[in-house]
């Protein structure tokens, strides 16, 4: 057997696999959460919550309506995106003239809102979601054994990330997105809806997120505290990243789940804190973050 | 929309502003009917339930040093308290201090810990701020969670109250209740004396206004950590005090809802009054205590009322009734 600093090669591309669907993951949701701060000037608290509702919207579509896999990927971000648009339209929108700490505030109880109530529901255990019949299985790279699923996940997590980027950077309504994040009142005064591109943005946030929880729904299981789990740790890859750069956040996002990947081969005692450990040395090296733009 | 992150949180400011003397003398009376109350209600209530509020109310006023007076966020004030009772219970149970020794080496520790989460969290402003504490209290769960001596899953269990200063046994629960009941005033008196002394005036002036408290000379990154050291330790007393009071420590005290509870406390009550995170604590402990009864998951309560109180109550219960009419006519409330 292949050995590379003592630890057999399977286990490190494994790990190094593990880390880079975390790190997929990572980067979904730090993107969504740099795209809402960037327009809004608030932190989504929520997001974990709206991932959890992602995955449990496809277990639900499933459950009574029969709807399976290749549909809930689109429809389920579409809802829970929408019903992200309405909590904007009546509530978020009043908090805007406030100090931004209280749209964490509000988000946070939303959280634990949906959390509670899921749990409520559903317990805290977690309900399986297969795998769809056409991912199932797996391929022998010859090095390795790869879960053609996980793999699948890598891979459009990387394409729906460059597409947000595109979207952003390059489109027209990205440049007024750019342009409202810059000066909203300007925006107006040429005669964009900044409302509607606020509501709009809180969306495509959310949906991100929920779109991140149909992919995680056969990798982890579907369990109403998946997303306060991950969401913490989210925090840390934004604070890492910055969130004035979108491709630094999912640049980040990559990079520490690999991080943390590589870390369970070498010390696994540490996978847990490494990347709050990476973030307190870049607050002490570079306090606006890797790919931050303000002091 | 120019909103920036890192402008001082003006509006989270409350009522403290000094008080004519109509207030003062109402506030007089206040407070002896209050201290009335806290010595003889043992009688009347279960005093494990009463040293619980007690616990949380100073936590809470702990933590309103930093919201309300500094204007910093601390989504990670749950490593102090709970910290704070793994120190104590740890060197009562398996060190053998006595109780007194054992609240200050909790209060020790967790002014430590707040030392270096405060250095690294005060490198940034505003959410960040927020989003730093939380995730270096999440670290500081995961080792607690690893840790040899916290006992993990378990925690630390049948800590022994013991003997205060070696002679007054705190297993008789009046002697317990009227400890915590002194170390609660002692916490309240040295809060109060810190948010009225210079130094919380000039912290007063960095939640107004950072950039102008840096241009007339002050260090404000020095006063922040100081204001967050300080609001450790007396978050830590009250951790310190939980401990020895139900004689556990577990993980439940050092995990992010704690975090979540002592904001929703201070929120509900008043941010930056005197008294307000007492009333939010009193209130959450007793809806604690009675969804406890029903199976009913706290949660889901404690996440609308926090969105029915950012929405339309972001002064509190004392802050409303300071810009009541009633405490309006009192004095009260000096906001124009």
């Amino acid at each position: 057997m292949t050995m590379i600093f003592g630890i057999p090669l399977q286990a490190l591309l494994g790990q190094l696999l593990i880390g880079l669907i975390n790190g997929s993951f990572y980067a979904l949701l730090s993107l969504g959460l740099a795209i809402i701060f960037g327009l809004l000037r608030m932190i989504n608290f929520a997001h974990g919550a709206q991932y959890m509702l992602g995955a449990f919207t496809a277990y639900l579509l499933l459950t009574f309506a029969g709807i399976g896999y290749w549909v809930a990927l689109i429809l389920a971000p579409v809802i829970v995106g929408l019903l992200g648009a309405v909590v904007e339209r009546l509530f978020l929108r009043r908090l805007y003239d406030l100090d931004p700490l209280y749209g964490l505030l509000f988000t946070f109880g939303l959280a634990l809102t949906l959390e509670g109530a899921f749990r409520y529901v559903y317990g805290a255990s977690g309900q399986p979601y297969a795998t769809p019949s056409a991912l199932a299985g797996g391929t022998n790279l010859g090095f390795m054994f790869l879960p053609i699923y996980r793999g699948w996940v890598v891979i459009v997590s990387l394409v729906v990330c460059i597409a947000t980027w595109f979207l952003i950077e390059k489109t027209k309504l990205g440049a007024y997105l750019r342009a409202a994040t810059e000066n909203a009142t300007l925006v107006q005064a040429f005669g964009v809806n900044v409302p509607v591109l606020l509501t709009f943005t809180y969306g495509l946030g959310v949906a991100l997120a929920a779109f991140a929880g149909v992919l995680a729904a056969p990798v982890y299981q579907v369990s109403p505290l998946m997303g306060s789990n991950i969401i913490i740790v989210v925090f840390a890859v934004v604070v890492v990243g910055g969130m004035g750069s979108i491709m630094g956040s999912i640049v980040t996002g990559y990079m520490l789940g690999i991080a943390e990947g590589l870390t369970k081969v070498f010390y696994p005692e540490a996978s847990n804190i490494v990347i709050f450990v990476i973030m307190a040395i870049v607050l002490l090296i570079r306090p606006a973050g890797l790919f931050g733009r303000e002091a | 929309m120019a909103r920036s992150s890192s402008t001082a949180p003006a509006v989270l400011a409350g009522t403290d502003k000094a008080d004519p003397a109509s207030a003062s003398g109402f506030k007089l009376v206040l407070g002896v009917v209050a201290l009335g109350v806290l010595l003889a209600v043992p009688f009347f209530v279960y005093p494990i339930f009463l040293m619980k509020v007690l616990c949380f109310a100073l936590f809470a006023c702990a933590f309103n040093v930093l919201l309300g007076y500094t204007g910093l966020l601390s989504f990670g004030h749950a490593a102090f308290f709970g910290g704070a009772a793994y120190f104590t219970a740890h060197v009562v149970k398996e060190w053998g201090f006595p109780p007194e020794l054992g609240i200050l080496t909790g209060v020790a520790g967790a002014a430590a810990l707040g030392f270096v989460m405060g250095a690294l969290a005060i490198r940034r402003q505003g959410i960040y701020f927020a989003m730093i504490t939380l995730a270096l209290s999440q670290m500081f769960f995961f080792f607690c969670l690893q840790a040899e001596f916290t006992k993990g899953e378990d925690g630390i269990q049948s800590v022994p109250r013991g003997h205060l200063l070696g002679l007054i046994d705190l297993n008789q629960p009046l002697a317990m209740y009227y400890t915590v009941a002194g170390t609660f005033l002692l916490g309240l008196f040295l809060i109060w004396r810190f948010v009225n002394s210079p130094f919380g005036m000039i912290l007063k002036s960095i939640r107004e206004n950072e950039a102008r408290a840096i241009s007339l000379g002050y260090s404000v990154q020095r006063y922040k950590l100081g204001a967050f050291v300080f609001s450790a330790a007396i978050a830590g007393l009250a951790g310190a005090m939980k401990a020895l009071v139900f004689q556990f420590a577990t993980l439940t005290d050092v995990a992010w809802q704690m975090s979540g509870e002592v904001i929703l406390m201070t929120l509900l009550g008043g941010i930056g009054t005197m008294f307000g995170p007492i009333v939010g604590a009193g209130f959450i402990v007793a809806l604690g205590n009675y969804l406890a009864t029903t199976g009913f998951p706290v949660t889901i309560i404690t996440g609308v009322v926090f969105m029915v109180c950012v929405l339309v109550f972001r002064r509190g219960i004392v802050g409303e009734f300071y810009a009541s009419r009633l405490g309006r006519r009192l004095g009260l409330d000096h906001r124009h």
